[in-house]
């Protein structure tokens, strides 16, 4: 690749010519803000974090920076350079990019890819358009006004003479390009992919089976790797006893690998144990499952589920320490109020248990490391395997291949720092691959949590006072041992920022330890909260003798818009929007069938907008959900089918909480392991799901993977007490009969 | 030496009798179409067919195939094709991973019921997992595999 064209600072795109007679260009975005970061133009390297690569024959190829997991950001962000370059759909594909700071940050996470990029994408395929229409004027001898781009031709308006794109590539690579100010993007009227509905680029390879996930990756010779890992997080083995495991056949090696701990505040490490390397996975599992190891449990063996949360629950009968955001006075309150209401809410550990189970491929050369793997921060992993096996950054490759789903649990790199460790041990290329079994033990889990909350109602049955109490192992203890009291920026996700309108508000946390390795989990701290503030609101709705969604309607308070730090001001005006337009979808009010009720909740996340009814069904004390309606307000849509199958895939991730999601320890291990004992919604569980996103294409695009998440759980709990007067603390409900 | 024969290829290999065919076909014969999900029957990800019936490859052991007919996803049929074209008008994956699963289960389906009702598609279907949730899709999208099918017979 030769750079042929030099940079300015006003610049958006770099122009280099490639060998195989097309043209790349590439830009910079820094990333997590909206603005264009040029490169300086003195720096012989060029750094750009996305590329547009126009070839001779026409085809462009764009290079994905973000993991694609199922969230469809290779079609979403392919569609806006598409868009703002009038390029025809089947000209386009999509080539995943390798983990490297050049292309800004790539961490797959937090509901952003959409919400960072969308605008420099759309810059991007502006200014290639801008080229192409100045090399046809040019040809032509003709002003660029009298040239317009229309599916991946330029047309001369005069005569109506056609270029295809592909014949202006080489005349388009040397014409200057048009400097930031200049790009002009496309009126939302005139959208041709952006705001529509497109389909998965993927979708053959995922319907054929010609999608390369982590562990389809197959390299000659490679070995296969299983791990066993003590029961106990953070334990280490005491001695490994003779037995059968050498004896299977296809059982090559077994090696002891020691944890490797993480420095505070970065990376992950790994756990460690025994590794059984095979010429198969199914000769590696059956080696592990052989294996006769001595553990050495450590400091976690005295966790326990039970005990656990009746000492929290202790806790929680006590003032916590205050938080930051609370207001008023809410003693007072209490004291004056005519009606007290108090409630323990409580959501046990879950795992994310991808489709995939984590696993990686890794071939450790010395001084150089290639690893594959399917990973949501391959940055993050890339800097990992440099920091613990002491290799320079850049001889560390990390390919991105398919997510079989990720939520959050491909985020962490310790399966592949285990590959890169095997890999290193026996001196060529191995794949290691987790049992179910070992995802579900040894995984960084969604925290427990457990919440009290007191409110009190005055005369006219209006909320006068809100005391929220929460205690949950933080995230953070994975990074810094001892972390005991929530975060911060985990209290931000739902609690402090609650959106009722109430004028007495206090906010106290309460230490909980981390027996376990913390991490997060689909929409994250939110699941909490969500499922706490919605649960309760709708107790005092009832306490009031109030209909729920007039009271929620109330307590949300005037219409107002609360800037804070972010460009995503918070307007309660959206909240009741999607709200209004869920009760109608669902016909609130209505005359229900007998045993029937419905439910609802609204939650805030990731700046978007929430609202969800449920219609539940009781029979026999078993409960069915009949129906899920969810609206959203997430700003301008890219795609909205992909939004819509987002939303529809976040109200199953919700049933499986809310219905079956339960992780136990019991003396420090984990008890569950499989999908016999870690349920989750099928098909026959599923109800009607109807989803209506909010035309709000001149907002600013917020969040779209998490925020559906959740509204689910307290949705339906609501819609239980609706049709039975039972109300539901404690999840799952599979626990209580009632499933 | 063993001979399996998968979408009507034969392939000569060497493995062990217990072994599992999901690790004969993705480790040994290459094909990764078919997926590992739990190792248990539970999820549904390795479904294959044999002489036509839907089973999970991880809990079949490659010496009871022997001398059957294994359909993979890497496969085709009348049946699987209409599924394929239905699943693309739906736009029904998200991360994908369980769908060669959910097609094969699909098509076991098409196979044995003509015309499935949403309660034969529950039965048939809840052997599949998917974690992303594109249930409601996969639903619509069979039976609109069945309406291309019928139109195609027109």
């Amino acid at each position: 690749m030769t750079k042929i064209q030099n940079l300015s600072r006003r610049n958006f795109v770099k122009v280099f010519g490639l060998a195989t007679g097309g043209i790349i260009l590439g830009c910079n975005v820094s990333g997590d803000k909206k603005e264009f970061v040029p490169s300086s133009s003195d720096k012989n390297s060029f750094s750009p974090n996305l590329f547009v690569n126009i070839n001779k024959n026409g085809k462009i190829t764009l290079i994905a920076s973000r993991s694609e997991m199922g969230q469809g950001i290779r079609t979403s962000l392919a569609s806006a350079i598409a868009d703002e370059l009038e390029a025809d759909w089947d000209y386009i594909s999509v080539e995943q990019a390798v983990g490297h700071e050049k292309y800004g940050n790539q961490n797959t996470d937090g509901s952003r890819s959409v919400r960072t990029m969308l605008e420099p994408m759309r810059k991007m395929g502006a200014t290639v358009k801008m080229m192409l229409i100045s090399a046809a004027s040019k040809r032509w001898g003709i002003s660029s006004n009298e040239c317009v781009a229309e599916n991946h031709y330029i047309r001369n308006t005069k005569n109506n003479e056609k270029i295809f794109f592909g014949d202006l590539v080489e005349e388009a690579s040397k014409v200057k390009i048009p400097d930031t100010e200049n790009i002009k993007l496309k009126e939302i009227k005139d959208f041709k992919y952006i705001g529509k509905n497109l389909k998965s680029i993927d979708l053959k390879d995922f319907t054929n089976g010609t999608a390369i996930y982590g562990m389809d990756k197959k390299i000659p010779n490679m070995k296969f790797a299983a791990i066993a890992r003590c029961p106990v997080t953070f334990g280490s083995v005491k001695s490994i006893n003779k037995s059968d495991a050498k004896n299977i056949k296809g059982v090559d090696k077994i090696i002891q690998i020691d944890r490797l701990v993480p420095p505070t505040g970065k990376f992950f490490g790994m756990l460690g144990g025994v590794a059984v390397i095979a010429n198969n996975t199914w000769a590696a599992f059956q080696g592990k499952l052989n294996l006769d190891i001595e553990w050495d449990l450590g400091d976690n063996k005295s966790y326990n589920t039970d005990s656990y949360n009746q000492k929290i629950k202790k806790r929680l009968q006590k003032n916590g320490k205050l938080v930051p955001g609370s207001r008023g006075n809410v003693a007072t309150a209490f004291k004056e109020s005519k009606d007290i209401i108090e409630a323990t809410y409580h959501v046990p550990h879950l795992v994310h248990a991808p489709m995939e189970v984590p696993n990686a491929t890794a071939w450790f050369k010395g001084d150089s490391c290639e690893v594959w793997a399917p990973v949501q921060d391959p940055q993050t992993v890339r800097s990992e395997i440099a920091h613990f096996f002491n290799l320079a950054l850049e001889n560390v490759t990390v390919n991105v291949t398919f997510l079989g789903g990720g939520f959050g649990r491909k985020s962490k790199s310790d399966f592949v720092v285990e590959a890169v460790a095997l890999s290193k041990e026996i001196n060529g290329p191995v794949q290691v691959v987790w049992t179910r079994e070992d995802d579900i033990k040894h995984s960084f889990y969604h925290s427990t949590s457990t919440q009290y909350l007191k409110g009190s109602l005055d005369k006219e049955g209006q909320v006068s006072g809100w005391l929220h109490r929460a205690a949950f192992p933080s995230i953070v203890s994975s990074f810094k041992p001892l972390s005991d009291y929530a975060s911060g920026f985990e209290l931000g996700q739902g609690f402090i920022n609650n959106p009722y309108q109430i004028e007495n508000f206090r906010f106290e946390n309460a230490k909980a330890e981390a027996y376990v390795r913390i991490g997060w989990m689909r929409s994250v701290i939110h699941i909490h909260s969500g499922f706490g503030i919605n649960s309760f609101v709708d107790e005092l709705a009832a306490k009031a003798n109030k209909d729920p969604l007039e009271f929620h309607l109330e307590l949300l308070g005037i219409d107002r818009v609360i800037q804070g730090k972010s460009e995503h001001p918070f307007n309660s005006k959206r909240l009741k929007n999607v709200l209004k337009i869920a009760a109608k979808k669902s016909g609130w009010g209505k005359k229900l069938p007998e045993g029937h009720g419905l439910g609802l909740a609204i939650h805030y996340s990731f700046y978007s907008y929430v609202a969800t009814i449920v219609e539940v069904s009781a029979k026999n004390k078993k409960i069915k959900i009949e129906n899920i309606w969810t609206a959203i307000d997430c700003g301008l849509v890219l795609n909205k089918d992909n939004v819509k199958n987002q939303l529809e895939g976040a109200a199953v991730f919700g049933m499986s909480i809310a219905l079956f999601g339960k992780i136990t320890a019991k003396d420090g291990a984990i008890e569950q392991g499989n999908f016999d004992d870690y349920l989750m919604t099928r098909m026959k569980d599923t109800p009607n799901i109807d989803i209506t996103i909010i035309d709000n294409m001149e907002t600013a695009p917020s969040g779209v993977g998490e925020p559906g998440v959740p509204v689910i759980a307290p949705a339906i709990c609501n819609a239980i007490f609706s049709a039975t007067g039972q109300r539901v603390r404690t999840l799952p409900l599979i626990d209580l009969g009632l499933i | 030496m063993k001979s399996l024969s998968i979408n009507g290829k034969n392939f000569s290999i060497e493995a062990q009798n217990e072994m599992p065919l999901l690790w004969a076909i993705r480790d040994i014969i290459g094909l990764t179409g078919t997926k590992f999900g739990c190792g248990l029957s539970q999820c549904g990800a390795c479904s294959v067919l044999i002489n036509g019936n839907l089973m999970k490859s991880c809990s079949i052991p490659i010496s009871y195939v022997e001398g059957k007919e294994i359909f993979t996803i890497e496969g085709s049929s009348k049946n699987l094709e209409f599924l394929r074209e239905a699943w693309h008008q739906g736009n029904v994956p998200q991360c994908g991973f369980c769908q060669s699963g959910q097609l094969i289960a699909a098509t076991a389906l098409l196979d044995k019921i003509e015309k499935p009702t949403n309660e034969d598609i529950d039965n048939a279907m809840s052997g599949n997992i998917c974690r992303c949730g594109t249930y409601t899709r996969i639903k619509k999208a069979i039976h609109k595999a069945v309406e291309l099918k019928m139109n195609d017979n027109d």
